[in-house]
C-alpha cells in the first residue's frame, strides 16, 4: 500500500476529511518551500500537492500562473523540485507528496530519469495535467513498478467511457475537478458536483478528493462532505504571493500564508 | 476549377501509404496526440468524430467548395514571377497566390471550413488565437458572416506590432483580447484561448488557426488547407506539363506549408523545403525555427519539434515576422522532417526583409513578412537550379499588415 493510499484509509477510519494544500516548488523560494511544506502539515495538512513550475500553465487560472512565473524568476527546474522534496523528507517521511505540473519537462528530462529520481527523492504520486490516460502507457509502465501513484483529473465533461479508462489506470485517489475551466475560478452549482461525486464513488473504490475553486470554511466543508476531502490551491498560492510582496520570508510570515490550511482544518474537524 | 469530392478524404495512415496520416489515435509516428487538460478531452473526441463523419459526406465539402469559389475567390493563380527568376538566375520560381485571396492569407481556407463545423455543431460562440492577425481577422470574418459571437487571443506584443489588424477585427465585431501574460505572444495567446474554451466547452468552438493542437486540429486544418496543393498541383500540370521540381513554403505553426506539400507528398520527385523563421540566425539562440534547433517535446495538445530549456520550459522565440514568432510547429512535419520527406531550413529577418523589398521591387506583389521568408529560400534554391526546372514557393499572404514594420525598420513612421 502506498504512503497516500495508507495516509487516506487512516483518516477513512478516523472519520477525517483529507485537507490536500497545492504550493508551486520554489515560490517565493526554494528554502521557503520546504518551510512552507512543513507549515502545512503541522496546520493539519495530510498531503501534499507540489507544483512543478512550467512555462506554459495552460490550464491554470492567473493566481498559479504568477506563482509559477515567480518561481522561474529563480530558475527552479525539476532538479530543484526534487532538492525540495528530498529535503521536506529528511524531516518527514509520512507526509505524503504529489507532484503536480504539465508534461514537458518529464518529456525532456526523460520519463525514467524522472521516475527513478523522483522515487528516491521520496515523490509518492504524480499528476500530470496535460496527459491523459490514453497517452500515459510509457509512464504508467514506469510509476507501477516503481509504487509511484498515478493521480488522474475527472473533469465535469468526463464521458462514461473515458471514466472508464481513468478508474482502471488511477492510483491513490482520483482528483474530482469541481467545475469547468481553470483553477481559481469560482464554483457556482455545489448541488451539480455533489450529484457527479456521489456517482463517482459509486462506481470506484478509489477515495475522490474534489479540488478546484475551494477557498475557505464554507467551500471546503460543502465539498469534504460529499467526498473524501479536497485540496486548495490558488487561494494558498495568492498568501504565498502575498508573501513576496511583502519581502517577508521569516517564520513568522510562513505562518501566516499558512494561516488558512489551519483554518480549513478546524473547519472540516467541527 | 472545383476540385472533386472524391479527392477529399479523411485519411488514416497505413503501413502501405506512410502519407496517409495520422492514425487513428491522432498519431504521426510518435508526434502528435492528445495532450490536454480533462475538461477539454470530451470536447476534442467529439470534435473527432464529427470531423470524421462530416469529412465523409459529400454535401459538407460541396458546402467547402462553394465557399471557397464565391467567398474567398478560389482558386488562386499560379504566376511566373520572371524577373524574380532573372534575378535568382537559375530556375524558374512560380507563386501560388494565397496573398489573392479574400481577408489577404490562407488562413481563411481553414477557418471557412472549421465554420461550417461549428455550425454544424451548433455552437454559437466562437475563439481565436492570433499571431500576426492574419488567423485573427479570418476567424472574425467567418464569424461575422455566420452571425457568431467570436473571441480573439493575442499577445499584447503582437497587439501591438499589428495595429491594423486589431482594429481590423473589430470593424468585424469580433473582441480582441490582448494577452499580457508570458511573453506575451501566440504560445501566450493560445494557452489563453486553451482557458477560456476550458471554461466555456459547452456553447464554444475553437478555430485553431494552424496545424497544431490537439488531434483532430493537425488532421483537420490541413484538410481545408491542402486544396491549396491540389490546385497548384492541377495548376502545375495544366500550365507548365509537369510537376514543379520543388515546392517551398514558410513554416511557423506550418499551415500553409502543409497545404501545399500535402498533396505532392506521394510525388517522389518533388523536392519539399519548410522555411523557418530563423530570427538573428539559429546560432544566436535568437529565432523561431523548432526544426532546426530544437528538440521533441509537448506543447499546446501534441507531441512535436519545441524549443525548450533543459528544464522543459519553453523558450521565448524571436522573429520580424509575429506570425512565424511561434515555439512549437504541426506534428506532421515533425514527421516528415525524421521520415526525410520534407527540408527544413531557415532564413533570417535580414534575409526575408531583403526579399520583402525585392519582391515588391521585381514584382509589384508586397508579400506578408512570413510569406518573405518562403521567397528568399525560394531565391537560393533556385540559383542553384537550371532554367528548364521549376521552384513553385507559396505566396501565403500579402504584405499589408506589415509596412509599419518594415517602415519602422527603415527608421520612417507611416
Amino acid at each position: 500500500m502506498s504512503r497516500i493510499s495508507k495516509t487516506i484509509a487512516a483518516a477513512k477510519q478516523a472519520g477525517r476529511k483529507v485537507l490536500v494544500p497545492y504550493l508551486v516548488a520554489g515560490d517565493p523560494d526554494r528554502d521557503t518551500t520546504v518551510a512552507l511544506m512543513h507549515q502545512l502539515v503541522s496546520n493539519g495538512a495530510d498531503i501534499i500537492e507540489l507544483g512543478v513550475p512550467f512555462s506554459d500553465p495552460s490550464s491554470d487560472g492567473p493566481v498559479i500562473q504568477l506563482g509559477a512565473e515567480r518561481a522561474l524568476r529563480q530558475g527552479v527546474g525539476m532538479k530543484t523540485v526534487l532538492s525540495i522534496v528530498s529535503e521536506f523528507r529528511q524531516r518527514d517521511d509520512k507526509t505524503p507528496i504529489v507532484l503536480m505540473g504539465y508534461l514537458n519537462p518529464l518529456e525532456i528530462m526523460g520519463y525514467e530519469n524522472f521516475v527513478s529520481q523522483a522515487s528516491s527523492a521520496g515523490v509518492d504520486g504524480v499528476l500530470v495535467v496535460d496527459l491523459p490516460v490514453s497517452e500515459a502507457k510509457e509512464l504508467l509502465a514506469l510509476t507501477q513498478p516503481a509504487q509511484m501513484d498515478i493521480i488522474f483529473l475527472v473533469a465535469p465533461t468526463t464521458t462514461e467511457k473515458r471514466l472508464q479508462g481513468i478508474c482502471e489506470h488511477s492510483s491513490g485517489y482520483l482528483y474530482y475537478v469541481s467545475l469547468k475551466g481553470v483553477t481559481g475560478a469560482a464554483i457556482t452549482d455545489a448541488d451539480s458536483i455533489a450529484e457527479r461525486v456521489k456517482a463517482l464513488r459509486e462506481r470506484t473504490e478509489l477515495p475522490v478528493v474534489v479540488g478546484f475553486g475551494i477557498k475557505d470554511e464554507a467551500s471546503a466543508t460543502s465539498m469534504a462532505a460529499i467526498s473524501d476531502g479536497v485540496i486548495v490551491g490558488s487561494a494558498l498560492v495568492q498568501k504565498i504571493g502575498e508573501l513576496t510582496d511583502s519581502g517577508a520570508r521569516d517564520k513568522a510570515a510562513v505562518a501566516q500564508a499558512c494561516e488558512l490550511i489551519g483554518r480549513l482544518r478546524k473547519a472540516l474537524d467541527a | 476549377m472545383s476540385v472533386s469530392e472524391s479527392e477529399h478524404v479523411a485519411t488514416t495512415a497505413t503501413a502501405q501509404d506512410p502519407f496517409s496520416g495520422p492514425d487513428l489515435t491522432g498519431h504521426f509516428g510518435r508526434f502528435g496526440g492528445i495532450f490536454v487538460g480533462e475538461t477539454l478531452m470530451a470536447a476534442v473526441e467529439e470534435l473527432d468524430r464529427v470531423y470524421r463523419q462530416l469529412s465523409g459526406d459529400p454535401q459538407f465539402w460541396r458546402d467547402f467548395d462553394y465557399d471557397m469559389a464565391h467567398y474567398v475567390g478560389r482558386p488562386s493563380p499560379l504566376y511566373h514571377a520572371e524577373r524574380l527568376s532573372e534575378h535568382a538566375g537559375g530556375a524558374k520560381i512560380i507563386l501560388k497566390r494565397e496573398d489573392l485571396n479574400h481577408t489577404g492569407a490562407h488562413k481563411i481556407n481553414n477557418t471557412i471550413g472549421q465554420a461550417l463545423l461549428a455550425k454544424y455543431m451548433g455552437k454559437p460562440r466562437i475563439i481565436a488565437e492570433t499571431g500576426a492577425g492574419q488567423h485573427g481577422v479570418a476567424s472574425a470574418t467567418v464569424a461575422a458572416r455566420l452571425g457568431l459571437e467570436c473571441h480573439v487571443y493575442m499577445g499584447a506584443e503582437d497587439v501591438k506590432r499589428q495595429a491594423a489588424n486589431v482594429y481590423r477585427m473589430k470593424l468585424l465585431g469580433a473582441n480582441v483580447v490582448s494577452v499580457t501574460s508570458g511573453s506575451r505572444t501566440l504560445k501566450d495567446a493560445m494557452n489563453e484561448a486553451l482557458r477560456d474554451w476550458a471554461t466555456n466547452v459547452d456553447n464554444t468552438y475553437y478555430i485553431i488557426g494552424t496545424v497544431a493542437g490537439p488531434h483532430p486540429y493537425p488532421m483537420l486544418v490541413r484538410d481545408f488547407q491542402a486544396i491549396i496543393g491540389r490546385e497548384a498541383r492541377e495548376q502545375s500540370l495544366a500550365e507548365y506539363g509537369k510537376l514543379p521540381d520543388a515546392l517551398v513554403a514558410c513554416v511557423g505553426g506550418g499551415s500553409n506549408a502543409i497545404g501545399l506539400f500535402h498533396p505532392f507528398l506521394r510525388d517522389k520527385d518533388v523536392a519539399i523545403y519548410g522555411v523557418e523563421a530563423g530570427g538573428d540566425g539559429v546560432e544566436t539562440g535568437r529565432h523561431a525555427a523548432p526544426l532546426s534547433a530544437g528538440k521533441p517535446g509537448v506543447l499546446h495538445g501534441n507531441r512535436t519539434y519545441i524549443m525548450s530549456d533543459d528544464n522543459g520550459q519553453i523558450l521565448e522565440t524571436h522573429s520580424v515576422s509575429a506570425g512565424l514568432d511561434y515555439p512549437g510547429v504541426g506534428p506532421e512535419h515533425a514527421w516528415l522532417k525524421d521520415a526525410g520527406r520534407a527540408n527544413y531550413v531557415s532564413v533570417t529577418d535580414t534575409e526575408a526583409l531583403d526579399a520583402f523589398r525585392l519582391l515588391t521591387r521585381k514584382e509589384g506583389i508586397i508579400p506578408a513578412l512570413e510569406s518573405a521568408h518562403a521567397i528568399a529560400y525560394a531565391i537560393k534554391l533556385a540559383a542553384t537550379m537550371s532554367p528548364d526546372q521549376t521552384v513553385l514557393v507559396n505566396l501565403s499572404g500579402r504584405g499589408d499588415k506589415d509596412i509599419h514594420t518594415v517602415a519602422g525598420i527603415d527608421g520612417i513612421t507611416v
